[in-house]
């Protein structure tokens, strides 16, 4: 056990280093009242029958105790720094070696392509499983130029990848000033308001249309939800590679998207098919039959043409407006 | 042969991630066999049956459910074992949230999905507390911060399991989980062998059938609420 003295000292005094303490108990259904009595003196004096409806054996929740205080432990440890994530070649479905090295770094953009079926979710489960020649493709990952440690497969507080796709929606009734707060409260950050501020700004700022911090998560657009799980993604969530399947066009500032990731010093790796948002990318990977066949990295005369294409965009984008403020479009 | 005991609440997604630990085990040639355990009715024996896995389905009918499965489990190992599954997997439905399948040394999983709401984990009692490895599904649907506050509960409740995500539609986690099964318990038979946690108590008139209410038709264990 990591701190006998927490478990002597008055119960009262622990609560106030450990509130978490208290809803841990709760949530096994047991009263907490603070006091004098150690917490060790707690635990011995339940009452059996009173566990016994609540369904607790009393030696398992001692266990349970104390591979939560752990967890709290390891949540404030500062995590490992991911400086570079290193796939090394497996193969494909037909056996074929993919013969290749590839190291990502924080703040690189990288787009997976290829038709649906090719690979692509294997390639990332890859990377969150954190594959050693133990997945179907005999990829291997290693972190920091390292075979990595196995936490990072199983960990709920060091998970290597965050994930967001276009399926996903908020589900949950709270606003988004007291959604964003209780995600702060989980990952017991020391300002939760200030991120909770920084949050709502940023999101507003990536958002078409703005949404005050009352407005109910499942009331927010389409793409006001996005916004608001990008901002949340690169300031909260702690996972130092982002996951991400398309971003929709609507509603959403898919460039300032990808710059608050990328400041945020996240590996971002984005799963799409639109012109403008491969060639933000700094390299694409192109997956068929399982394996990655090709890596095109975005040339200058790519990038010279997305900004051609960024103009085509707004002009599409202008045109949009144009339907949403009841105009005509004879004239374009 | 390995053992294990899948439980969760209804609709969690048991089945769906089973059938995708199965695809993966079956690309190992591995035999397989599943016993759904449910109350009235059930057509996943026939989902099963067309991966071509060993099926044994047991409806509890008018019994309590996880009485009806401590009764019948031991000889369901049997039947597995001398059918000669490398794999057996019980399934059922923990459905009052305070009883339990698990079984001590036993491999014990719970499935508990991300839109049952951020509540449910601490209302489940030893079926989620005590289970070994928890997957938590429907994680394509809610957002990031949803799902990390989810697993957070989770990890509340039950500190020391390895707690997975995984998609039971895409399959997505299903080949992690897969080689966690390969270190599953490895047993013949359950003689001998104690349940986790005891289950619910009832032994009362409604057990036996009454149905009229009020005081003077209850007799046995019996209990009032304070009003």
């Amino acid at each position: 056990m990591k701190d006998t003295a927490l478990f002597h000292q008055p119960l009262i005094e622990a609560l106030v280093d450990h509130p978490y303490i208290e809803d841990f108990l709760t949530s096994f259904g047991l009263i907490v009242k603070p006091g004098s009595e150690s917490l060790q003196h707690y635990l011995d004096h339940l009452d059996p029958d009173n566990l016994e409806d609540l369904g607790i054996d009393a030696e398992q929740l001692r266990q349970s105790l104390n591979d939560f205080l752990d967890g709290m432990l390891a949540i404030s440890d500062p995590m490992d720094k991911v400086k570079t994530l290193t796939i090394i070649g497996g193969h494909d479905k037909s056996g074929t070696a993919e013969n290749l090295e590839l190291t990502l770094k924080p703040g690189e953009i990288i787009c997976i392509v290829g038709p649906t079926g090719s690979g692509k979710s294997r390639l990332l489960a890859d990377i969150e499983w954190v594959a050693q020649g133990d997945t179907p493709t005999g990829r291997k990952i290693s972190i920091n130029g390292q075979v990595p440690d196995s936490k990072w497969r199983f960990s709920t507080e060091h998970k290597l990848v965050a994930q967001l796709s276009q399926n996903m929606n908020f589900v949950m009734d709270l606003s988004a000033e007291e959604f964003i707060r209780m995600h702060a409260e989980s990952r017991l950050v020391t300002n939760p308001e200030e991120k909770v501020a920084q949050i709502l700004k940023q999101a507003n700022e990536l958002a078409g249309e703005q949404f005050a911090p009352d407005t109910p998560v499942t009331s927010l657009s389409g793409g006001q939800s996005r916004a608001l799980m990008i901002a949340d993604m690169a300031i909260l969530s702690k996972s130092p590679i982002a996951l991400i399947d398309e971003i929709e066009n609507a509603g959403i500032d898919r460039k300032k998207a990808l710059d608050l990731l990328v400041q945020e010093e996240k590996i971002i790796l984005m799963a799409t098919h639109d012109p403008i948002l491969a060639l933000m990318g700094d390299r694409r990977l192109v997956i068929k039959n399982g394996g990655i066949a090709k890596i095109i990295e975005s040339s200058d005369a790519e990038r010279k043409n997305l900004i051609i294409l960024e103009e085509l965009d707004n002009k599409l984008l202008a045109l949009r407006n144009r339907i949403r403020t009841g105009d005509t479009l004879e004239n374009i | 042969m390995r053992f294990l005991t899948i439980s969760g609440p209804p609709s969690s997604g048991k089945t769906s991630v089973i059938l995708r630990v199965i695809e993966a085990l079956q690309a190992h040639e591995k035999k397989i066999g599943v016993v759904k355990f449910d109350c009235l009715l059930t057509d996943d024996d026939i989902l099963y049956a067309k991966k071509g896995v060993l099926v044994k389905k047991g409806l509890s009918g008018a019994l309590c459910p996880d009485h009806y499965f401590v009764s019948n489990i031991e000889a369901c190992v049997t039947w597995g074992h001398e059918n000669g599954c490398e794999y057996l997997i019980s399934e059922s439905a923990g459905l009052c949230n305070r009883c339990s399948p698990h079984i001590k040394e036993i491999t014990a999983v719970c499935v508990i999905d991300n839109l049952s709401g951020i509540g449910t984990p601490k209302k489940i009692g030893p079926m989620l507390k005590s289970a070994d490895i928890v997957i938590i599904t429907k994680g394509d649907i809610v957002s990031q911060a949803e799902r990390e506050v989810f697993a957070s509960r989770v990890k509340q409740v039950n500190p020391g399991a390895i707690i997975m995500n995984v998609n039971g539609i895409t399959g997505q986690g299903a080949f992690e989980l897969t080689s966690l099964f390969e270190n599953a318990s490895d047993i013949e038979t359950l003689k001998g062998k104690e349940l986790r946690f005891s289950m619910p108590a009832a032994l009362c008139s409604y057990c036996l059938g009454e149905t009229r209410i009020g005081e003077e038709h209850q007799t046995g264990n019996i209990r009032k609420m304070e009003m």
